[in-house]
């Protein structure tokens, strides 16, 4: 009797919750609520949720109120950092958020759980171009949760002309004000672009030919960076550099200076997924919070934090959304730049991959003085040894 | 009776030795067996025949390492004898000052350099306001030596600041009263008898400066690798675990045979020295 009446006050709570929220929530037919005290683990990008900070909506505490369910949630910086810790089975995850290329493999290696759409009706609120994308064809795997495309951010305070092209980033002019992104898909993608080789290609020489690109632009580049391009966009301390759409619009609210633009000769374009991994503890939960994540309320405050564009209706066609307007976001379609999406690597090409990247990376401008110093230094303590061995040898003598 | 406490010390030593082979070994175990297999799992040389590339790599992160510890060295030496000799309040003041930073996490200290050593930044704003031209210090491997000697260099004052404090001062006043100089005070009785202080600080110095990854990056730009730069890169990016434990491996065979090197150094100095690695 006593669980039976926590049951009900849990699903009162549910709905006293939801009533002032208006939220579109769990589905009515199906009865969810031995889900009450259950916890779901979710794996997402740093920064892609609306976490409450400056009276924004916090969605985990908002779904745990509604639902009854824990939610732990933890963060990645790359997809093939996740990739890895969902590779290596060290971890239980009952939701991640993937990019396409990523699912494509993470669906090859059979990694990925087929999601249960009855529980997931928020899904009649994905734009019908989001559906169907090459690395799911049939729909049953993944769930849009944003779109973005990288392109080039400058500021004009350092930069007079307007760039048009990814050329910019190889002119010498701009010597030591530029930075290039610091993960080896990327970099090679924007190099790619602008020798208008294929983003996906399968033959070795292109990827020679952009490493050659990329050897030429070192010693021109400031730092190779990720999330530190935020603070060094919004100092000034760097010209320019390419990164997603969405998170210029952060960096421009705090440096209005800067600008941005879709280089002519294309982009990438990518859509981040929610997946469910296999091993994943609470099928059901994980499902309730993608619907959760896709019901109009929730995916608005995400919209409104990330600033990514949202593969939603209920979010672009929603008068509050302040970003609909946002051309770099959602251009007009005749101002829509070439696109071109990143597919999942053979696993030799990702060796040739990232063996030419740790090239690029390792090596320096200062080669020579560290082979003199390094042999100055064992020619002094060579005569250092040889010194004490002579003086005690002396000094047995002496005795 | 004496079964007894040799039974103790064993139940006293279990634990220890529990967790040093499940933590220490199992691991080593792992990293060896990984260096020495491909990615199905087959025996290979092959990781570590591609090692050669990676000589300029290594050698960069040894030679940072290197100038790193003997800047520390020569900074924390007369430190800690300056600690050691003052009054006792004083001191525990300076230790104090010396250990604070390490209460703040290590990866915010070096991120704060960031700002300060940026070409808008602290440092270069104050420069440009006295009038002088600023200072390009970011991204050059001055700046990583910096991060290293900065994060590094309490592990370097406090173990010769210990062994100084417990330095007999009649040691001191004899060597005077048999007509030692200063010089000869410091560098014929105070160094010796402090030698293993040092080498343990030699030894916390220049093993994190080696390996370090995280400060290379933030201050160095990443557009030089050290050799810890290339290892987080195999496990975090390429996926490449058998490459990353090949490259751990000579690594930590390579810092063996420094610290070896070095304790030959301290040994036949002094008997007392104590023997680190």
């Amino acid at each position: 009797m006593r669980k039976f009446i926590s049951v009900f006050a849990a699903l009162m709570m549910v709905f006293l919750c939801s009533a002032p929220l208006g939220l579109t929530t769990v589905a009515s037919a199906k009865d969810y609520s031995d889900l009450v005290g259950t916890e779901i683990n979710v794996y997402n990008w740093g920064e892609y949720i609306s976490d409450g900070a400056e009276d924004t909506m916090d969605v985990n505490k908002e779904f745990e109120k509604l639902t009854g369910i824990k939610v732990n949630y933890t963060t990645y910086d790359s997809n093939e950092n996740m990739y890895n810790k969902i590779k290596g089975g060290g971890a239980n995850y009952d939701i991640i958020i993937p990019s396409d290329y990523m699912i494509e493999r993470m669906i090859g290696e059979g990694l990925l759980e087929k999601i249960d759409f009855s529980n997931i009706p928020n899904y009649s609120n994905i734009l019908d171009e989001y559906k169907n994308l090459y690395f799911d064809p049939a729909n049953e795997y993944s769930v849009p949760y944003n779109v973005g495309m990288v392109g080039l951010i400058y500021n004009t305070k350092m930069v007079e002309e307007t760039p048009d092209s990814w050329g910019i980033m190889w002119d010498e002019n701009y010597s030591g004000q530029i930075l290039m992104f610091n993960n080896p898909r990327d970099a090679f993608g924007i190099t790619q672009c602008y020798l208008g080789i294929d983003l996906n290609t399968t033959n070795s020489d292109d990827w020679h030919r952009a490493y050659d690109k990329l050897k030429e632009q070192k010693p021109l580049v400031s730092s190779y960076v990720m999330d530190d391009v935020y603070n060094k966009m919004e100092s000034g301390e760097a010209a320019m550099c390419a990164y997603y759409a969405g998170d210029y619009l952060s960096m421009k609210a705090n440096n209005p200076d800067l600008a941005f633009v879709y280089p002519k000769e294309g982009t990438n374009i990518f859509v981040d997924s929610a997946c469910i991994p296999v091993g994943c503890q609470n099928k059901t939960g994980a499902e309730l919070y993608i619907n959760f994540l896709l019901s109009g309320e929730v995916a608005l405050a995400n919209a409104e934090y990330i600033c990514y564009a949202s593969p939603n209706k209920a979010v672009v066609n929603n008068p509050d959304y302040s970003l609909k307007d946002e051309k770099i976001l959602y251009p007009e379609p005749e101002d829509m730049p070439k696109t071109q999406y990143y597919h999942n690597l053979s696993p030799e090409l990702l060796m040739l991959m990232t063996s030419l990247w740790d090239n690029l990376k390792i090596e320096g401008n200062d080669d020579v003085s560290i082979y003199i110093g390094l042999i100055s230094f064992t020619a002094i303590c060579v005569v250092y040894a040889g010194y004490r061995f002579v003086r005690k040898k002396k000094r047995e003598k002496m005795y | 009776m004496k079964n007894k406490s040799a039974l103790t010390q064993k139940l006293c030593a279990s634990p220890h030795i529990v967790w040093s082979a499940i933590f220490i070994v199992v691991p080593l175990i792992m990293v060896l067996y990984y260096a020495f297999t491909d990615a199905n799992g087959a025996f290979t040389f092959e990781n570590i025949l591609r090692l050669g590339d990676y000589t300029t790599t290594f050698l960069r992160s040894i030679w940072y390492g290197i100038v790193a510890t003997v800047i520390c060295l020569i900074i924390a030496y007369p430190l800690a004898y300056i600690i050691a000799q003052s009054k006792a309040r004083v001191q525990s003041t300076m230790v104090m000052l010396v250990m604070i930073p390490m209460w703040m996490n290590f990866l915010l200290r070096t991120y704060a350099w960031m700002t300060l050593l940026e070409d808008n930044g602290v440092i270069n704003g104050i420069i440009t306001k006295l009038g002088f031209d600023g200072v390009h210090m970011i991204n050059t491997s001055g700046a990583v030596i910096l991060g290293m000697v900065y994060n590094f260099l309490p592990y370097m004052i406090l173990p010769i600041y210990t062994v100084m404090t417990k330095l007999d001062r009649s040691l001191i006043e004899a060597a005077q009263d048999l007509g030692a100089n200063k010089v000869c005070v410091i560098k014929d009785v105070v160094f010796p008898s402090t030698l293993s202080g040092v080498v343990s600080g030699i030894t916390m110095v220049f093993v994190p400066s080696v390996s370090t990854f995280y400060i290379s990056q933030k201050l160095g730009g990443g557009s030089f690798a050290l050799i810890g730069d290339i290892i987080e890169m195999q496990f975090q990016v390429s996926n490449n675990f058998n490459f990353g434990a090949a490259l751990s491996l000579v690594l930590m065979v390579l810092i063996l045979i420094c610290m070896a090197v070095m304790n030959r150094f301290g040994d036949d100095e002094n008997a007392a020295g104590g023997m680190m690695i």
